[in-house]
């Protein structure tokens, strides 16, 4: 049974804004106190942190495991474990394995493996038409009674605009929420690039920023229709802003994430035709980018996601055109977050804001916050300890990661789940 | 003269400089390929392997062709028949070429950056004949020797570069390489063939065929593309010829003494008259598939010299 106190700790409360130091007490399974000043003596475990920092564990909505089908590529237990060593305490699965998880019976298959083998919290979500094909709705009731806590097709657009509106009317008498791909999928249909200069040069088809104001302009007029519970799986682009804006201004109850790959990584990356840098919506130009940081800033995007896709040697090593989509991130979400901060475009309690709070919120949870009586989902990290990123070190079976090679800077010491110490850096 | 790369997988890499070396060499071989015994022995005892994973007969036939007057053993291989069919997959079949130990390797692509990628898992060097839509820098180097040759230079000309540009590697390789030597290019065609962008690389962009010609000294035709189009770029052929395809009438706005250049193969007709293109007054195009023999036995002695150092 846990009883520790973290003294000396920078305390980053994505809740209140605020980053301070101060003391921290953790009984059973929940944080019990909290304060500024010095520590009591309440008899508890003492760990001194040393000065750094003090997070809520981060909440990662859209995280792909590839079990069932594809577990050579990633199981629960390596990816728990490169969720553990990334200080993510919750990881909010996606259904876009091989089979789809479309089925009561499935997810439950899904559930019974995440407990027995990932050591963070693991809430799955379902796809919201059977086989992820935009033709028929799921079950979406049996489904959440099984758990289901979100429900996506991922980067399936569901194109026929009648089967949405339904699914989105019948989710929407389930309170459940869905989480759709932003996408106009006439216009992106094998793209593997942004249009622009760049793509030009490389010769890549191409895919106009357009494409993704134009799905989420449809998305939008759907919710008018609909009400439903609505969350924009990735915002990368400066044009689908306003319309965010707008529809958040309008009372929809709409939420948008956008990826770490978009918020640290621009097109250029790609350089001559490096795979690990080919991801779903493809990197968008630096101003982009920079637009997409700025609404982190605000909080017009609340969250941000790992999008942790793992894809095998075979499926990377191919023409650009030809390989798979997608990179891990659940070890390298936090150190390339991290880079915003050091830039000094986000403070820390923003980034635990977007990574933390806003996606618990957003799936009524009651973590990503460090208030009395919150779950006891913790991240102890040295935010400045610099190093080089070997991608053979990280933790996934999969080791797709565009940061290869790489400088960062922040470190995970020890990351905690329901006050239990799940990860200590060796 | 040093010749500072290992392959040839695109003309962003060359400096102006390697460029000119390659076309005053390839001058040279314009020369001997015009005399009756037409052999040298640059190559002897290299082996040229010419990978085609792409369809391709005038192409593959000028690498063999100047291949084996240098002296190489060349040996053709029709990948879009064999090994891929069964799902070997590039890497497999560079590690496959690497232990035949060849010296050069011709490689065609689908694919853009395919040619990149097997350069970086084989020992040898690599020259590009073309990959996807990104570039096929002998194709450049050809047309820029046939211009410097009738024009008497290669910079401060007007050159137009018409049709297709979109799912053009011949464009994009051209249009960096006449950048790189100082010209002014405009890019001629509907806006679905030529995008916006194109105008990020320093050129200019017509719709209007007529206005863009005016006053150019290069006329330079694609071939529209049709096994690259995957949806509507254009309404029709006839509706395409009638606009931008090349006649007398159209010709007349540019300079009097303009050259018109085809890559080929031609669809006469739909981008070009075929008695314009067939009139030796203006085309140049026989020229060009005289000058890709010489350029490509240049490209390839070039970088077996680089070959035979390193060993």
């Amino acid at each position: 049974m846990s009883n520790l106190i973290f003294t000396n700790a920078r305390l980053i409360d994505p809740e209140t804004g605020t980053d301070s130091t101060g003391w921290l007490h953790v009984t059973e399974d929940r944080i019990a106190a909290r304060g500024e000043s010095e520590a009591p003596d309440t008899g508890a475990q003492v760990i001194d942190c040393g000065g750094h920092c003090l997070a809520p564990g981060i909440v990662d909505i859209g995280v792909k495991v590839c079990e069932p089908g594809e577990r050579h590529k990633e199981s629960y237990k390596s990816a728990g474990l490169a969720a553990a060593a990334g200080g993510v305490t919750t990881i909010i699965t996606r259904p876009d394995t091989s089979p789809a998880i479309d089925t009561p019976e499935s997810l439950e298959f899904v559930t019974r493996r995440a407990q027995a083998d990932a050591p963070v919290n693991v809430l799955p979500m379902a796809a919201l038409t059977k086989g992820r094909e935009g033709r028929e709705m799921t079950e979406i009731g049996f489904l959440q009674d099984a758990g289901a806590v979100a429900f996506t097709d991922c980067d399936h657009v569901v194109a026929n605009t009648k089967v949405f509106s339904r699914a989105l009317t019948y989710a929407r008498s389930c309170n459940a929420l869905v989480i759709a791909h932003p996408q106009e999928p006439g216009l992106s249909n094998g793209a593997a690039a942004t249009s622009g200069k760049f793509a030009a040069l490389r010769g890549l088809p191409a895919v106009s920023p357009m494409a993704e104001r134009m799905g989420l302009d449809r998305d939008i007029a759907l919710l008018e229709m609909t009400g439903a519970q609505y969350h924009a799986d990735q915002i990368t682009t400066a044009r689908a802003l306003p319309a965010l804006e707008r529809a958040k201004r309008n009372g929809l109850d709409i939420t948008a994430g956008t990826s770490i790959h978009h918020l640290t990584l621009n097109e250029l990356d790609v350089a001559d035709y490096r795979t690990f840098f080919k991801v779903k919506p493809p990197l968008r130009s630096e101003d982009d980018r920079q637009a997409v940081i700025e609404a982190v800033r605000t909080g017009l995007i609340d969250t941000i996601s790992s999008m942790h896709t793992p894809q095998d040697e075979e499926s990377k090593r191919l023409p650009f055109e030809e390989a798979a989509s997608g990179a891990v991130a659940l070890e390298t979400l936090l150190p390339a977050a991290l880079r915003l901060y050091h830039s000094g475009q986000l403070d820390l309690p923003t980034l635990f804001r977007a990574m933390a709070l806003n996606p618990a919120k957003r799936l009524g949870l009651d973590s990503g916050r460090l208030s009395e009586g919150a779950p006891a989902d913790l991240v102890l990290f040295d935010p400045d300890v610099p190093f080089l990123l070997d991608r053979f070190s990280l933790r996934s079976k999969s080791q797709n990661t565009p940061f290869d090679g790489q400088r960062m800077q922040g470190k995970v010491t020890a990351t905690y789940v329901a006050g239990q110490e799940v990860y200590r850096r060796p | 003269m040093r010749f500072a790369h290992r392959h040839l997988l695109g003309i962003e890499h060359l400096s102006q400089s390697d460029i000119t070396a390659i076309l005053d060499l390839a001058e040279k071989y314009v020369d001997l390929n015009r005399q009756a015994a037409k052999h040298s022995d640059v190559l002897s005892g290299l082996t040229q392997i010419n990978m085609f994973f792409e369809n391709s007969t005038r192409t593959q036939a000028s690498f063999e062709l100047a291949g084996k007057r240098l002296g190489a053993d060349v040996m053709n291989m029709a990948m879009q028949a064999s090994s891929i069919k069964k799902g070997e997959t590039l890497i497999d079949t560079a590690m496959t070429l690497n232990a035949m130990h060849p010296d050069l390797l011709v490689v065609r692509h689908p694919h853009s950056g395919a040619v990149d990628l097997l350069a970086q898992k084989v020992n040898c060097a690599v020259l590009n004949a073309g990959d996807g839509r990104h570039e096929h820098p002998t194709q450049a180097l050809l047309d820029a020797l046939t211009i410097r040759r009738a024009k008497g230079r290669l910079h401060r000309l007007n050159i137009a570069i018409c049709g297709d540009v979109a799912h053009s590697r011949v464009a994009r390789s051209n249009l960096i390489l006449l950048g790189k030597m100082e010209n002014r290019i405009r890019l001629i065609g509907p806006p679905t063939l030529v995008p916006g962008q194109f105008a990020d690389f320093g050129a200019e962009i017509y719709d209007d065929m007529n206005e863009g010609l005016k006053d150019v000294d290069v006329v330079m035709m694609l071939r529209l593309q049709k096994e690259r189009m995957d949806g509507g770029f254009i309404p029709s052929e006839r509706e395409y010829y009638h606009r931008y395809g090349l006649d007398a009438a159209k010709l007349a706005q540019a300079k009097p003494d303009a050259i018109v250049m085809h890559p080929g193969p031609m669809n006469r007709g739909v981008e070009i008259d075929g008695t314009l293109a067939d009139d030796i007054n203006r085309s140049v195009i026989q020229e060009q598939v005289e000058m890709g023999v010489a350029v490509r036995m240049a490209a390839m002695e070039l970088l077996a010299r680089n070959q035979r150092d390193a060993a």
